[in-house]
């Protein structure tokens, strides 16, 4: 129940409380809540839970987390 | 997310194995708290892929499983009420409370709408003002904020025909309780990734240092899970135990600040029951005064009456990593998700409906 799941903002409406915006989840539309992540605006990915936004995914430390286990990756190939 | 696919990609999963092989000394015990990492360590295999003697057990993180019977009870009696629709999540409807679930209590006449967000059941409030909403509020820290906005919403609105039964509950005192608890094994946490999302890191930092154990909040995805149980090793191999973030892409050291305040603003924490595992001290959350008027329990009167349970099953021991699902003499035989005798065989995230689904019987 604690699942959360990436999308990304199509569109933004609305403010305060009932912020919200159309989220594209993998080609499916919802709609949700926005007003936890009032840093986030179109393009971005939040991690979306009852149908709510309970954070802006942080695209860069995505990518630098991936880097470092590629890193490690070809460290044990070239060691086996 | 661009990174996605690459998070479950079968060479960055095959080096971090070989990185733990590699760091392991030593035979350790590990905890992954949330059902969420259960269901994908059993569905992914992750559990092949370690070495002999580093062993996970499953936690207790699965809101459904510790809702205690009782509770389930009260929403049957709610949605048994004239002009009283129960709103609930999907997950909770086949959780067997003492006289059935509220899927049967709805074949009895009681009114049971799935829904799948807490700001659904404010609409319906919203919509028809002649009838009572009540929201079955289940759920961990990830959930409050959710319910927290529903509540806040309908005040703003000022629905009176709206109301939670409140059964949100804490993670860090279950942890506590596991620590202390008689036969523990655990040397170290995967935190659940989207409590911390919420809640932040900081609430870990003193169950980290005073029972001296590694606390890693983890992410969902195979990459995720096996980065959490590396660094998890790492510590317990320096002899460290630290709070450390393996999941930075959606978790910050303080949490989600505008969520976080919310929840604070309309929830306080207070002892709660967990199923299973007993009495904690401060392991729920409930409405702060200015908001009791939602609270379902305070509004109508419900009888307490002392809940009956499956005498075999024993989710307790599960939900505290003592024993695994198939040491259960029910499972897969008794008990099945078809046929459920406790609550971690019907929820998505429970260990029991884990093993079912991906392993069958047996390790
Ligand atoms: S298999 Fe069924 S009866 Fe046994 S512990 Fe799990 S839920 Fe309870």
């Amino acid at each position: 129940m604690c699942l959360a799941v990436p999308g990304r903002i199509r569109s933004v409406s609305g403010e305060g409380l009932t912020r919200a915006g159309e989220v594209d989840f993998a080609g499916a539309v919802q709609t949700v809540n926005l007003s936890f992540v009032p840093e986030a605006a179109e393009g971005d990915y939040v991690l979306v839970h009852a149908g709510v936004a309970i954070a802006r995914l942080d695209e860069e430390e995505a990518l630098a987390t991936l880097e470092c286990f590629r890193q490690l990756e070809s460290a044990v190939r070239e060691e086996t | 997310m661009t990174g996605l696919a690459a998070l479950r990609d079968p060479a960055l999963v095959l080096a971090l194995a070989e990185e733990i092989r590699r760091t392991a000394t030593r035979p350790w015990t590990i905890m992954e708290v949330c059902g969420g990492q259960t269901h994908a360590i059993a569905r992914y295999g992750l559990e092949e892929l370690l070495p002999d003697g580093l062993e996970l057990v499953h936690g207790p993180g699965c809101p459904v499983c510790v809702t205690p019977a009782e509770t389930v009870d009260r929403a049957a009696r709610l949605a048994a009420l004239p002009n009283v629709v129960l709103a609930t999540f999907g997950d909770m409807v086949r959780v067997p409370g003492s006289e059935g679930d509220l899927f049967l209590a709805r074949a009895r006449g009681a009114r049971v709408r799935v829904v799948a967000s807490p700001l659904d059941a404010v609409r319906m409030a919203a919509e028809d003002r002649s009838e009572t909403v009540v929201f079955f509020g289940v759920g961990f820290e990830t959930t409050a904020p959710a319910v927290a906005l529903a509540v806040r919403q309908a005040a703003e609105l000022g629905l009176s025909n709206f109301a939670v039964l409140v059964a949100l509950v804490r993670v860090p005192p279950a942890l506590e309780a596991i620590l202390s608890g008689p036969g523990n094994r655990v040397r170290a946490f995967l935190a659940a990734g989207h409590v911390c999302t919420v809640m932040g890191l900081e609430e870990y930092e003193p169950i980290a240092m005073r029972h001296r154990v590694p606390i890693v909040a983890t992410g969902f995805e195979p990459v995720d899970i096996l980065s959490g149980v590396l660094a998890a090793v790492r510590q317990l191999e320096a002899g460290q135990a630290r709070v450390e973030n393996a999941y930075a892409r959606a978790v910050g050291p303080r949490g989600n600040a505008a969520a976080r305040s919310l929840v604070l603003e309309v929830f306080e924490p207070c002892d709660r029951h967990w199923r299973g595992i007993g009495p904690l001290p401060g392991g729920g959350f409930r409405l702060r005064e200015p908001y009791r008027a939602f609270d379902a329990e305070e509004r109508f009167e419900l009888p307490s009456e002392a809940p009956r349970e499956a005498g075999e099953c024993i989710a307790g021991l599960v939900l505290r990593g003592i024993k695994k699902p198939y040491e259960c003499p029910a499972f897969g035989v008794r008990c099945t998700p078809d046929r459920p005798l406790g609550a971690p065989m019907v929820s998505s995230e429970g260990a029991c409906s884990a093993y079912y689904r991906y392993r069958r019987v047996g390790a």
